[in-house]
């Protein structure tokens, strides 16, 4: 795998050396910024498995990431458990829904599989919102666990430096994990399905079954970032479990560019920067971002590393 | 000598509508023979080996695959079991280099473990089609014959016991189609080969046996020497065709 | 304690919000059936019908009558105008690709509601009724104003009706919709008959919207559950019939009104949310559409 795409893994390392020597030139409220990027940059590379690999364009990543989100929180409050176990029962909770969404929304194609996944979201949505004496619902919930023994070392995730930490790590690890997966006979299995499903099928490949994989594990990346954030800045509620955040994930991939391992990451540290950056102007933000959907799908829908990698690096895939 | 069999199909039908594309057909492939099926058009000859691969379901009727029976058996399972397929209308992943589209064929026999198992035996498949020197290409920039060489690889890399192909020099060279003939017999020593065909200088080359079609069942079957001189045959195809 | 006075008065208000929505989920299947492609500013328009409806009739103040009648000419016109320039500007640029325009038309939907909202704000505004008439039933009386609604949707959708069999239009679009190429190749001006739908898809939901506006009131959110109801709708009819399209607005709309006085509203839309997801997933071809599978 490494020397298959040996020049695409330097850059992973890169990025990931930046991102754990950052910490040490910014201070304050960019380390907060860069948390919440590192958190939803996983999003969104979870959401490119599913959409930028295998080619199915789910507007329903929001269940995914509030799957993951909602079964890690609540474990943590209601559940008695410690940070890690609850993390792994978030991680756990995404993929069993992932699983059973994916069994239904996969029996359709296209534009029917992006109504159903929003269709199937806008119910977590609403679940959560009717279940609000135990979910808190709009107001949300704050957890009060708020760190954990890794070893001998206490972590406290009241700090800073610590839950940036804790998200470089586990932004680190799925970064890698996707490079083996994507850069390997997995991803161009993925891509096989995407291009020529029909042929794929001649070539003994059960297509239904690759399809599910990639859901799955599109949903559990998703879920496994919406963990990370709930427990992270011990709060979860019914607005990340919006149709918003389902677009988020779109646009984020949609500006790096689908079917590139690192365009999430640059997608959403861009749109995260810009959105803060228009801090001022919040009414307009919604503008921005429709103007941008569009923008994209008219004159740029391969993104921003997609179009470089079919310009001029083929290897950025 | 011991004729081995290893695909047989009784009875099988299947009808499109008020059509019956292929009527009862009766047929027997032998272990290690390469067979040509001729016939004019709407005979029924693509329904006949879509049946055999699984892309269209049976009407009745049963199929036996070295062995065991395949009637119902999905498409994809059918390739993993043996059969191996490639398309009428060239079926490629353009947008990928040769040697992917290659390596995906491989890794569906070898498993997703080693990458270099896959690319050596992509490798392989496409050195026996002579497209070495284009692995790295853009599958879809490529010539249309050599298009054609790459499906076959595709089927050779999955290791089949056989091989279907369907028309496979339409649309090719006179220069393309010598090429092609000499790819077929290479690959005749290690699998048995059934082969769509309208070009009768390709089935005089390629068949020890050929099965003439027509009306959706088989009008003859036999020896190409034994098919030139049926009437049958010359009154229902040959004499029409060329 | 008699149930019957509870029925018919949720009966009415079913019957009432089965005519919004038949109009407006007309539309979108009409831009389905026809271009094969899913707007998801659909709700838009038709909010942007009850907000110009509003902004048109506040002009007149003192002729409610005359200015609603203004403003069921001129915000259709206006939002149709809007639509053609989305289809011009936009969806034919990208070949009304199905997935790109999904994409696009939720752009669109974000940048419309948030202008709307930075031109009227966020208060809902209503509007007084061209007429006041109280029908008086034995246990209540019931808004007049709410029956013209009913009486104005089955008039229009059946005028649409008629319109599209017998009309000229009516055949491109048929042609249209049944061989994209071939119909080009007989010299129907598909691009045109493309706007022409996309804006007729589009002033239905806007007309849907300023008939809405005195019963209810105008507010930048409000197209939301509109393109829900309307995706249900289309959904469960069969994408792109219109028989199928009008029953299942009138079964929709009316257990609709049902279903609310039974359950809360949070409750209703989980149920009829998981439904139709489980229609599209299990019966794509719609309850009342034939069996004939598309990809």
């Amino acid at each position: 795998m490494i020397r298959h795409n040996p020049r695409l893994f330097a850059l992973c390392l890169a990025v990931i050396a930046a991102v754990f020597g950052a910490q040490f030139v910014l201070a304050g409220y960019p380390v907060l910024a860069l948390t919440r990027i590192l958190i939803l940059a996983v999003f969104a590379m979870g959401y490119n498995m599913a959409m930028g690999y295998a080619g199915m364009l789910s507007l329903g990543h929001a269940l995914f990431f509030a799957a993951g989100m909602y079964a890690a929180g609540m474990a943590s409050r209601y559940g008695a458990v410690g940070l890690p176990v609850a993390f792994g029962i978030g991680i756990l909770g995404a993929a069993a829904v992932s699983l059973g969404i994916g069994l239904l929304a996969l029996r359709t194609r296209t534009v029917s599989f992006m109504i159903v996944t929003l269709m199937f979201a806008q119910v977590g949505y609403l679940l959560t919102l009717q279940f609000a004496d135990v979910t808190g619902g709009d107001q949300g919930l704050t957890l009060s666990e708020r760190g954990f023994a890794l070893g001998p070392v206490a972590v406290d995730m009241t700090s800073g430096a610590a839950r940036y930490n804790v998200a470089a790590v586990v932004f680190s690890v799925v970064l890698l994990g996707l490079y083996a997966l994507t850069q390997g006979p997995v991803g161009r299995l993925f891509a096989a399905v995407r291009e020529n499903p029909e042929r794929t099928r001649m070539l003994g490949y059960d297509v239904a079954r690759i399809r599910l994989a990639a859901f799955v594990l599109s949903g559990t990346v998703a879920g496994t970032s919406g963990a990370l954030y709930g427990l992270t800045f011990g709060f979860i509620g019914s607005s990340f479990a919006e149709f918003r955040t389902s677009i988020e994930a779109l646009l984020y991939t949609l500006v790096g560019g689908p079917g590139t391992l690192l365009g999430p990451v640059l997608g959403t540290a861009l749109m995260t920067v810009l959105i803060d950056r228009l801090g001022g102007l919040t009414a307009a933000y919604p503008i921005v971002v429709g103007a941008l959907l569009i923008a994209l799908t008219l004159w740029f829908p391969k993104g921003l590393l997609g179009t470089i990698r079919d310009r001029w690096l083929p290897w950025l895939k | 000598m011991a004729e081995v069999t290893l695909l047989e199909t009784r009875g099988l039908t299947r009808r499109f509508g008020g059509l019956t594309a292929v009527d009862a057909v009766d047929f027997r492939l032998s272990r290690g023979e390469v067979r040509a099926i001729i016939g004019p058009n709407g005979a029924g000859k693509s329904t006949f080996v879509g049946l055999l691969s699984g892309l269209i379901a049976p009407g009745a009727g049963s199929i036996a695959f070295d062995g065991q029976d395949i009637t119902r058996m999905p498409a994809h399972r059918r390739v993993r079991a043996g059969i191996a397929y490639t398309f009428q209308i060239t079926n490629i992943y353009p947008a990928m280099t040769v040697l992917e589209n290659a390596a995906i064929a491989a890794q569906s026999r070898l498993g997703t473990g080693s990458e270099a198992a896959i690319e050596a035996a992509a490798r392989a498949a496409l050195a026996a089609v002579g497209l070495s020197d284009l692995e790295t290409r853009r599958a879809g920039d490529l010539a249309y014959g050599h298009q054609r060489l790459v499906e076959v690889a595709m089927g050779l890399a999955l290791a089949p016991k056989l091989l279907i192909l369907d028309e496979p020099t339409q649309g090719l060279s006179d220069a393309e189609i010598a090429n092609f003939i000499a790819v077929i017999r290479r690959v005749a020593a290690s699998a048995t080969v059934l082969l769509i065909e309208h070009n009768m200088d390709v089935v005089m080359a390629l068949a020890g046996r050929i099965t003439v079609m027509e009306n959706g069942r088989i009008l003859a079957e036999g020896t190409p020497d034994q098919i030139t001189r049926d009437p049958a045959v010359q009154a229902a195809y040959l004499g029409g065709a060329s | 304690m008699d149930l019957a006075p509870y029925l018919l008065l949720a009966g009415l208000e079913g019957l009432v919000e089965a005519s919004v929505l038949m109009l407006s989920a007309l539309g979108l299947s009409l831009v389905f059936g026809v271009m094969r492609v899913v707007n998801v500013a659909h709700g838009e328009f038709y909010m942007l019908g009850a907000v110009g409806g509003w902004a048109i009739a506040s002009l007149v103040p003192d002729h409610p009558a005359l200015g609603f009648a203004l403003a069921l000419l001129i915000a259709p016109a206006l939002v149709g105008a809007l639509a053609i320039a989305a289809d011009r500007g936009i969806l034919r640029r990208i070949g009304y690709d199905p997935e790109a325009t999904i994409v696009a038309t939720i752009g669109l939907s974000y940048i419309i509601q948030q202008v709307v909202l930075m031109t009227f704000g966020p208060d809902a505004r209503a509007v007084e009724p061209p007429f006041y008439l109280n029908i008086r039933f034995p246990w209540f009386g019931y808004s007049g104003y709410k029956l013209f609604i009913v009486a104005v949707a089955a008039v229009l959708v059946g005028a649409l009706w008629v319109g599209l069999r017998r009309s000229r239009l009516g055949l491109m679009m048929r042609a249209t919709q049944f061989d994209r190429e071939t119909a080009q190749n007989f010299g129907i001006p598909v691009g045109r008959v493309y706007s022409g739908v996309f804006a007729m898809g589009a002033m239905l939901a806007a007309v849907a919207g300023v008939l809405i506006v005195p019963a209810n009131q105008a507010h930048y959110l409000m197209g939301h559950d509109p393109l829900l109801m309307s995706f249900v709708v289309v959904i469960v009819g069969g994408l792109g019939s219109i028989p199928g399209t009008i029953a299942a607005a009138v079964l929709i709309g009316l257990s609709d009104g049902l279903m609310s006085v039974f359950f809360s509203p949070t409750l209703a839309k989980i149920v009829s949310t998981l439904l139709v997801a489980l229609v599209l997933v299990f019966r794509p071809q719609g309850l009342f559409g034939k069996a004939e599978t598309r990809a």
